[in-house]
């Protein structure tokens, strides 16, 4: 009576034979690696660079375990951490741009466990050391963005039609302000801009003698205008974390308006912050001639700054004044690259703009040739001109060239900053946690130290109270980590500090369930009923309590999952997860072992199972 | 080996009135400490930036708040940290500095201190993040709590699911009392053990329920008392044992899993005595005191359920 048909016993061993393999890898241990990827598509990830990487290593005598081609990378893989830092540069300086050269940790396991997907458990920042951000968008930041660009942009527009012309086009907080001397004007002007900003909704007022058009985004405008602005960080936040050479980074939108960045073993925190802190936005603004001659710029050094004007300085500290309108900003910027003037051989910077950017930029110079336009980058609250070249003729076509007193290395520096530097809305750090890689190799250590020490102490105790039962018991909790760590190894589920806390408590309540098979099974024999019985008997009606206590947890668990961030999600998954491995484990693995030892006996006088027997006084009827 | 050999029916519905007076003092206790002293809440609900700092030596922690003084952060709390060589710096959020800012000046000038410093660990959370942290959690804990009281109603009757709430619930304030009383800091790995708790301590509650239940149907003439006394004294091995193997790996976490989850394991502690407790000794006089009547439990239509201990 007691034993499984065929396919259930087959089922059950290709369950444990799958746990056993995909727990595998985590056992093998990492070695350091060098990981080299693409940051631009024209760079080739193949067989050749591959064979470039291994002749520049050797060149440089510096021994390595192996290489090898995945979709996305090349990885080489070296004994120590010296030889790998050592390899890093030597490999970075090979292959030069277009590549990124990271650090990272590869499993030693046998390449055909990596071949069937079979990977060690994720490790969350907290256990492997690392950097994580939560930055949060300031989505009225990029309103405000969008609203400068279109009060630039109707200034453009209207300054061609006499019979629209307006006497102020300025945004003033959430709207543009247009203003006019003539009703007439306004009228014209408002069919204009109605025609070409569609996004505007526009509101006719009166304010002292003068007419005027209020503008103010639409609803879905706005709405697109937001998503945009996240979309444009997360873009921009990759391109910042490239430049860092981070092996496995997370850029990622969490919720309506944040970013988590996640750049695992990262060592120089320092460095990271300061790239990703960087809340660099791009704009060209007109110098203002007028303003710049040696008497003005020293008052103006001195606090007097002419009205309408600014007053910002050069790298080398040089003066520069400005006007305040701002012309174009970075957002317009498709690509930048450094290289080198055509005519002069000067190091340059090539720029590429957007189609209406180009419009832009094409009228701009067309009517200020001969004067000089200024790069602004502002960060957080400093603004400073990266160049200021003269307008030497009409630039069409959206392709730009900024020349002249800059390095090699200071238009790959500016070519970086255009390209990664636009963000489309100002963003803040709102969540920061840092974990040294010592403390997170400690935390591992402990997590497994207190879930091993813990998991021998019960198992001592079940193999003393209930004898082979106990035993069983035992193999059915081992059962349930493997299948834990299986699981979590195969959804690569981040396992953090408190996720090992919640294996060790998971084991620690799994075996709820085999005490109360147990103690049913003992109960049962107490009744008098045959061994083989007793066993049927607890199993089955030890099932209904072990669910329903179960599916208490997993309601808890559940909801910490939907609810919780962080470190604590990571205690959820496993949690849940522990749950169901547990169940299988506690309830049809340890009945097929008991079913193994002692189903195919015909006489089975009794279960090694701890007393049963109660000798003492007259039992009394229960 | 057998531990609990006992024969004759406990009376413990007799007294129930003498664990109900000890719930309900130490209960009242609890909420006195919750409202006076108050929760210290760690920087993950109010916003700030914790360091963890590693010296070479034992760490000179009033150096370290003069130099913190300095450089115009008066109110930054410093502390050792599981060792002597660790130091463990506390700043409140502010408005004007991101954490990234902050801890980037406050180690520049300990290093000036003593070169030998070492970062371990920065967590900073925005306030405004905090209080998103602590609406969820509470949200959590009341989602925890209906849907325990769904699955009750449906599995029993909405009485069960009442008592076993009210039960559990109360185990939730008594941890938190004893936070409050310690001003143990109260952190997100301590939510989600309160949580944890939420949920497991029911299964207390439900294994007694399901023993009470099919008591019901065998012993057709006892009153409830005694149905009650006869489900708890047959599941007390079960219950002891199992939270006993339990709380061998929270004290095993306790001990050796280190500081960071030292208050984890301090609230499951707490959590897994109480709820023995609670389940027991007062979820089951709830059930008599709510009038749990013979028809509520069973009804013709229901398919029979089996319970087990």
């Amino acid at each position: 009576m007691n034993r499984y048909p065929l396919w259930l016993n087959l089922f059950i061993a290709i369950v444990l034979l799958g746990g056993l393999v995909y727990a595998l890898p985590n056992f093998f241990g990492e070695s350091p690696a060098v990981q080299i990827s693409a940051t631009k598509p024209t760079a080739k990830i193949d067989d050749s660079l591959r064979t470039r990487t291994e002749e520049a290593l050797k060149h440089a005598s510096l021994p390595f375990e192996e290489s090898f081609l995945s979709e996305t990378s090349v990885k080489v893989r070296f004994k120590d951490t010296d030889t790998q830092l050592k390899a890093r540069d030597v490999i970075e300086k090979e292959l030069g741009q277009g590549y990124i050269v990271a650090l990272n940790l590869l499993s030693n396991s046998p390449r055909w466990l990596a071949a069937i997907g079979a990977k060690p458990m994720y490790l969350g920042l907290d256990l492997r050391g690392g950097v994580h951000f939560l930055l949060q968008v300031d989505m009225k930041g990029a309103i405000t963005k969008a609203l400068d660009s279109s009060a630039a942009g109707i200034r453009s527009t209207l300054r061609g039609e006499d019979e629209a012309r307006a006497a102020g086009i300025a945004r003033e907080g959430q709207t543009v302000v247009l203003r006019f001397k003539e009703i007439s004007n306004r009228a014209k002007a408002q069919r204009i801009v109605e025609r070409s900003y569609p996004d505007l909704a526009l509101q006719e007022e009166e304010r002292g003698g003068e007419y005027v058009l209020v503008g103010t985004l639409k609803p879905d405008a706005q709405k697109r205008i937001q998503e945009f602005a996240i979309q444009q960080n997360l873009t921009t936040l990759r391109n910042r974390v490239n430049e860092l050479g981070v092996a496995e980074p997370i850029v990622q939108q969490s919720g309506g308006d944040r970013i988590v960045v996640q750049l695992p073993g990262v060592q120089d925190t320092a460095k990271a912050k300061d790239i990703l802190g960087r809340t660099a936005t791009l704009e060209v603004r007109m110098v203002d001639e007028e303003h710049s001659d040696p008497a003005t710029l020293m008052a103006a050094t001195q606090g007097q700054v002419p009205f309408g004007s600014e007053l910002l300085f050069e790298r080398s500290g040089q003066p520069v004044m400005l006007k305040k309108q701002v012309v174009l900003t970075g957002d317009r910027i498709n690509d930048a690259q450094p290289g080198f003037d055509g005519q002069t051989g000067e190091p340059a910077v090539h720029i590429n703009l957007d189609g209406t950017g180009a419009r832009i930029f094409q009228q701009l110079t067309r009517e200020n040739v001969g004067k000089r336009m200024a790069m602004v980058l502002s960060e957080k609250n400093k603004s400073e001109v990266v160049t200021a070249p003269v307008i030497r003729q009409e630039i069409g076509g959206g392709r730009v060239q900024i020349s002249g007193r800059m390095s090699v290395a200071e238009a790959k520096d500016i070519a970086l900053l255009l390209r990664a530097g636009a963000l489309a809305a100002p963003m803040e750090i709102v969540e920061e946690r840092t974990v040294g890689p010592s403390l997170g190799a400690d935390n591992i250590r402990r997590g497994f130290h207190a879930t091993w020490i813990g998991f021998t102490a019960i198992a001592l105790f079940m193999i003393v109270y209930y004898n082979l039962f106990g035993v069983i018991s035992v193999i059915a909790l081992a059962v349930n980590l493997m299948l834990l760590v299986a699981l979590l190894s195969m959804l690569q589920a981040t396992l953090t500090l408190p996720g090992i806390a919640a294996i060790a408590l998971t084991l620690g309540m799994a075996i709820d369930a085999n005490v109360l098979i147990n103690e049913r099974v003992r109960e049962e024999l107490r009744g008098g009923i045959t061994p083989q019985a007793a066993i049927a008997a607890g199993y089955e009606r030890a099932w209904a309590t072990i669910l329903d206590s179960n599916i208490t947890t997993l309601i808890a668990g559940i909801v910490l999952l939907w609810l919780g961030s962080g470190p604590v999600r990571g205690f959820a998954v496993v949690h849940c997860l522990g749950i169901l491995t547990s169940m299988f484990s506690a309830v049809v693995v340890s009945r097929a072992v008991v079913n193994l030892i002692f189903g195919s006996r015909k006489r089975l006088e009794r279960l090694p199972i701890g007393n049963v027997q109660w000798n003492n006084k007259t039992p009394s009827p229960a | 080996m057998e531990f609990f050999r006992i024969r004759q029916d406990i009376n413990f519905m007799k007294r129930a009135a003498i664990f109900n007076g000890i719930s309900l003092v130490v209960f009242l206790l609890a909420v006195l400490f919750l409202i006076t002293r108050g929760l210290h809440l760690g920087v993950e609900f109010t916003g700030g930036t914790v360091m963890e700092l590693s010296y070479g030596q034992t760490a000179d922690l009033d150096k370290v708040r003069t130099t913190l003084e300095k450089i115009g952060l008066p109110d930054a709390t410093v502390q050792s940290f599981g060792s002597s060589q660790t130091a463990l710096v506390r700043l409140p959020a502010r408005q004007e500095v991101t954490g990234a800012q902050m801890s980037e000046k406050v180690m520049g000038a300990l290093r000036g201190d003593d070169p030998s410093v070492q970062l371990l660990r920065v967590d900073f959370v925005g306030s405004q993040v905090g209080k998103e942290l602590v609406e969820n959690g509470a949200i959590a804990i009341l989602l925890v709590s209906v849907g325990i009281v769904l699955y009750l109603w449906l599995r029993f009757e909405w009485k069960f699911g009442i008592a076993a709430i009210i039960a559990n619930l109360h185990d939730v304030v008594i941890i938190l009392g004893f936070f409050a009383f310690f001003q143990w800091e109260f952190s997100l790995p301590v939510l989600a053990a309160v949580l944890a708790v939420l949920g497991y301590s029911v299964n207390e509650s439900v294994v007694v329920f399901d023993r009470i239940r099919e008591n019901v149907r065998k012993m057709r003439k006892a009153a409830l008392p005694e149905v009650i006394n006869n489900a708890i004294t047959r599941t007390m091995s079960r219950t002891i044992i199992t939270h006993g193997c339990t709380q061998l790996m929270v004290t095993s976490i306790l001990i050796f899993g280190g500081e960071a989850l030292h208050y984890f394991a301090l609230a499951l502690t707490i959590g897994i005595l109480f709820g023995i407790y609670s389940s027991v000794l007062v979820a089951s006089p709830l059930l008599i005191y709510l009038r749990v009547s013979r028809e509520d439990l069973i009804k013709p239509d229901k398919p029979k359920q089996e319970a087990v201990v």
